[in-house]
């Protein structure tokens, strides 16, 4: 049953099992880049000697702005990102740190948006953005997002754990305020920022409905809702530009999935453990 | 001495500025934005930057400014949303059914406010009226045609001699299309059918598929003030019951709903022998038939009918004089004869005025390639889309009974006096 | 002179302020001004916006689709959340093993999480296409007739179920590998001299450790089931006739297709009640287990 390391052994039909679950998992994105690969006759006909050809990633990116829609995705993940470490910084080490009235009761309402998620609130969201004129923005898009609950939840976790002889130390240094939380606090709590980045982009990345709303131009689509668009002209579907285009929409974060695989799993486990 | 001579330069100064600033005004006539609902890239785009560029230099007073928006729903959007923040547009190309929106936003004017020339009037009537039938209400006009399209019938020549029928024959009545439909059914050697006779999509735009189905059978599906729904007449539940039993009954067609974006693939692949369709898919599929296919009007039941579809130019409410004026004077340059001429060419979209289809060009062309005939000899039977106040959700409330009756819910008679009672709700305000 | 503690006071707010900011604009705000407007009517240029108290709760409950969206979420959640939970355990246990190729099997289970829903959507509607597509294809070398999967208001919400599952499963298998490499190895140990079975040593000892992790993956799976509607832009729309729309996607059509923002908002605040109760079971789920612990 177990073997000397401790771990189980499966028997064979446990692990057939696992091997067709994989196969099973996997098979989308198999299907999708047989037929990203293939002339657009064998979109639906398996035949395996089938030529291969680039045409299809050709004819993709001359249909859509993927290029721009790269640079949207970008600029939207990175400037996300960057506010969430910021802001959710200060935030955390508010809670961690300062015994503050209202406190716990702040927390609470900080904790709400855990459940209450920007998508949720999408009519309300678009009101208020149209107010400040942020509609068809890259910043209308991550404005919502910047306050992560998320991360200030985990930040605080992590700065709790840091010990107080530390910041002691470092203020009979002279050390301000600030400097402890940047000289002390962000350093120790490296591995958090991390596996949350690892995170954040995933989800920023990916997110849909939100930017669907928010976005009406080139210039501010991302990548989701751009092969939304292309994959559903008003003609009808071909399925080798179809998955060719989903293939380059997805590919950065798939080879970075497959280079930096544990530390994708890492950091959604440390997240999760949190 | 120089008191004088100051004089002299403020004066000179003065009149300097004068004059600059009149050419200069003289110059800059009207500069126009214009949003255009194509993809930015796309190949229309070069079309739409070509023809502007042409009309600046037969009219260098007026600048157009094309900002390409996507598809109908962001050109609405921007449209709206730049009204509202004060840095409007003067025009715009949109869905034809876009009209009561507008209208109800306060977005547009009418061109018969416009329009002040005997000739211009007359260029107004100069259209063919089924394609005016959209953008007209309260006895005025308010979009121009540009961008239209109707439905037509494809149908695999190959797959007919297979089964025995003509292929110049296409059926020209709904009894036609049941009994051939049926005859073109292939089954293979343990039952299931591998080639369909007929497919109708009723995924995507269900209602506009119907509202082929009803103009046929004699009924439009609104009156022209927006207002007024006809869904559970009896011609229109007769329509409904027809396009159910292709399926069911007459078994030559799926039964359950077809998917729109997967019809023409389903065409290419031979899995139907007929499809009904956007005539905007005529290039793709003279590109990728790998058989003999040809283009047919559709069906008659009691007469021949198709909705239109597609864009109108549309000239906003937030503009002055001028700028109308210079708009007029693009949107009738754009639509002259000899130009709808090219663009149908170019584009696959019909031809929006009879006089049009009597240039060289298209005289050419259309015999040169046959279905383009189709779809001119169809429009006399054309019928305006479905628009309404409330357009959007009176759409769906169709869209919903369709799919309801053709999934075997709910009978047709049921569902659509359901759609009638909720579209009455929704419109009883606007009478 | 400020003491220390005021000064700690004014510090520690000061350093809330800029992420308060954002969430009250964002999550608070628009709460309350949901609320708000679910009482009025929608404005139009011509026919601006009024008071009408509570009509568009009564319209609400006459609106067929509305029960009908929400029963479809009810199912939604019913079907997705047992399964893609335990399907996420099976999968953890597995990777947990010492199966070969393992590294290769995690792969495969977690990549539908770093794939956005909207660009596997495509592939999987090319899966369930009639005839051409790939289930029905594989159906057919085994002489099972074909079925109009996303056509047929039977099977398409099961259809929208599986896709969901596929794409949950990974992402909850990750907290219960985390779980299980976290226990000590000893219980392992114990239960193979004691010659237990595996099913009675997962039962009675793995499971029951599990808890804590399982009640997160529960609340994140239910606040997902109300979330997770990107596919439907792409499979089906929310058709046919409604049979697989969901909540916040009737949202989306009401506000953005319709623009009806007023029922759009009095929809979203039955989305933020439905929430609402999660949260507060959540609360009290995590009370007993602070208690228990």
């Amino acid at each position: 049953m177990s073997d000397a390391s401790g771990q189980t052994r499966l028997g064979w039909i446990e692990t057939g099992g696992a091997w067709l679950l994989a196969l099973l998992w996997i098979s989308p994105l198999l299907y999708a880049f047989w037929s990203a690969f293939h002339p657009a006759e064998f979109a639906v006909n398996f035949e395996l000697l089938a030529p291969l050809t680039l045409e299809n990633f050709k004819t993709a990116w001359n249909q859509a702005p993927f290029a721009r829609y790269y640079l949207n995705t970008f600029i939207l993940v990175t400037s996300i990102l960057i506010a969430q470490f910021v802001l959710c910084t200060l935030a955390a080490f508010a809670f961690a740190c300062f015994e503050f009235k209202g406190r716990e009761l702040a927390f609470a309402l900080v904790l709400l948006q855990l459940m209450i998620m920007p998508e949720v609130l999408i009519v309300e969201n678009y009101t208020t953005m149209s107010h400040l004129g942020l509609v068809d923005t890259i910043s209308g898009i991550g404005l919502p997002y910047m306050a992560s609950a998320f991360g200030i939840f985990l930040l605080r976790q992590t700065f709790k754990t840091v010990p107080k002889e530390l910041e002691e130390a470092a203020r009979v240094e002279g050390c301000s305020t600030m400097q402890v939380l940047w000289k002390v606090y962000v350093p120790l709590a490296r591995p958090t920022y991390l596996a949350y980045g690892l995170v954040s982009v995933s989800y920023h990345w990916n997110n849909f409905l939100w930017p669907l709303v928010i976005t009406n131009s080139v210039e501010t689509r991302p990548l989701t809702v751009g092969l939304a668009i292309f994959g559903a002209p008003e003609s009808g579907v071909q399925w080798s530009i179809i998955t060719a285009g989903t293939l380059l929409a997805v590919a950065p974060l798939l080879i970075a999935f497959l280079l930096f695989q544990r530390q994708f799993v890492q950091s959604f486990m440390q997240a999760g453990i949190k | 001495m120089r008191n004088l001579l100051r004089r002299q330069l403020l004066a000179f100064t003065s009149a300097m500025v004068l004059a600059l600033g009149w050419s200069g005004t003289a110059l800059a006539a009207a500069e126009l934005t214009m949003y255009y609902p194509v993809a930015v890239g796309g190949p229309l785009t070069k079309v739409v930057d070509d023809l502007v560029a042409d009309f600046h230099k037969e009219h260098p007073d007026i600048k157009v400014n094309a900002i390409y928006a996507g598809n109908y729903n962001d050109a609405r959007i921007k449209a709206l949303a730049a009204l509202k923040s004060g840095q409007p547009a003067q025009l715009s190309v949109m869905f034809s059914i876009d009209i009561y929106e507008l209208i109800e936003q306060d977005a547009i004017v009418a061109f018969d406010d416009i329009v002040s020339t005997e000739e211009e009037k007359q260029w107004l009537k100069s259209f063919y009226p089924s394609l005016m039938e959209n953008g007209m209400t309260q006895s005025k006009v308010w979009g121009i045609p540009f961008q239209r399209s109707t439905i037509v019938m494809y149908y695999n020549k190959d797959a007919f001699r297979d089964a025995g029928l003509d292929p110049e024959k296409p059926p020209q009545n709904w009894n036609e299309l049941a009994s051939m439909g049926k005859q073109l059914v292939k089954k293979d050697a343990s039952g299931n059918v591998e080639r369909w006779g007929v497919m109708i999509p009723s995924t995507g735009y269900p209602y506009w598929m119907f509202g082929a189905l009803t103009m046929q059978n004699g009924q439009v599906l609104m009156n022209n003030s927006g207002n007024q729904t006809y869904f559970d007449s009896p011609a229109v539940v007769e329509a409904l019951t027809f396009w159910r039993d292709l399926g069911t009954k007459q078994g030559a067609m799926p039964s359950g709903t077809i998917e729109w974006g997967t019809l023409r693939q389903n065409f290419l692949e031979g899995k139907t022998a007929i499809m009904w369709h956007s005539t905007g898919n005529l290039t793709a599929v003279k590109k990728s038939a790998s058989f003999d296919f040809g283009v047919a009007m559709l069906p008659a039941s009691k007469r021949r009918g198709t909705p239109t579809g597609g864009g109108n130019f549309y000239i906003f409410k937030q503009t002055t004089p001028e700028e109308r004026k210079a708009a007029l004077t693009f949107i009738k340059w754009m639509t002259q004869p000899e130009r709808t001429a090219e663009w149908s060419i170019a584009t696959g979209y019909i031809g929006t005025r009879p006089d049009a289809y009597q240039t060289t060009k298209l005289v050419n062309y259309v015999t040169q390639f046959p279905p383009a005939a189709v779809a001119r000899d169809q429009l006399q039977f054309a019928t305006a889309e479905l628009s309404t106040y409330q357009t959007g959700r009176v759409r769906k409330l169709l869209d919903d009974a369709i799919q309801s009756v053709l999934t075997g819910a709910k009978s047709p008679e049921e569902a659509l006096g359901d759609a009638q009672g909720q579209a009455d709700r929704l419109l009883r305000r606007y009478r | 002179m400020i003491s220390s503690s005021t000064r700690t006071q004014v510090y520690g707010w000061l350093l809330l302020t800029p992420a308060a900011i954002l969430l009250i604009a964002f999550t608070h705000y628009p709460t309350v001004a949901t609320l708000a407007k679910s009482f009025f009517s929608t404005g139009t240029v011509t026919r601006p916006t009024k008071f009408v108290g509570a009509e568009n709760y009564a319209l609400m409950v006459t609106d067929e689709v509305f029960w009908k969206v929400v029963d479809n979420n009810i199912w939604y959640a019913i079907g997705t959340i047992p399964a893609s939970i335990a399907i996420a355990i099976l999968m953890a246990l597995w990777v947990n093993s010492s199966i070969s190729a393992r590294g290769l099997v995690r792969m495969a289970y977690f990549t539908p999480t770093v794939l956005p829903m909207i660009a596997v959507a495509n592939v999987w509607l090319f899966f369930y296409t009639p005839d051409i597509g790939l289930i029905d294809q594989v159906l057919g070398l085994f002489g099972i007739p074909g079925h109009n999967w996303l056509g047929d208001p039977d099977t398409v919400l099961g259809c929208i179920i599986v896709m969901t599952i596929w794409k949950e499963a990974g992402f909850f298998m990750i907290f219960y590998l985390a779980a299980l490499q976290s226990l000590p190895p000893e219980l392992n140990e114990a239960a193979r001299i004691e010659g237990a079975s595996r099913w009675y040593y997962f039962r009675r000892v793995t499971f029951p450790l599990l808890m804590p992790t399982t009640l997160f993956v529960l609340i994140n799976a239910f606040i997902n089931s109300f979330k997770l509607v990107d596919h439907l832009f792409i499979l089906t729309k929310g058709g046919p006739d409604n049979a697989s729309s969901l909540l916040l996607y009737y949202i989306y059509e009401v506000a953005f297709s319709f623009f009806d923002e007023s029922y759009a908002a009095t929809l979203t605040v039955v989305l933020l009640g439905v929430l609402a109760i999660i949260s507060v079971g959540q609360f009290v789920l995590l009370d007993k287990r602070i208690h228990y612990r």
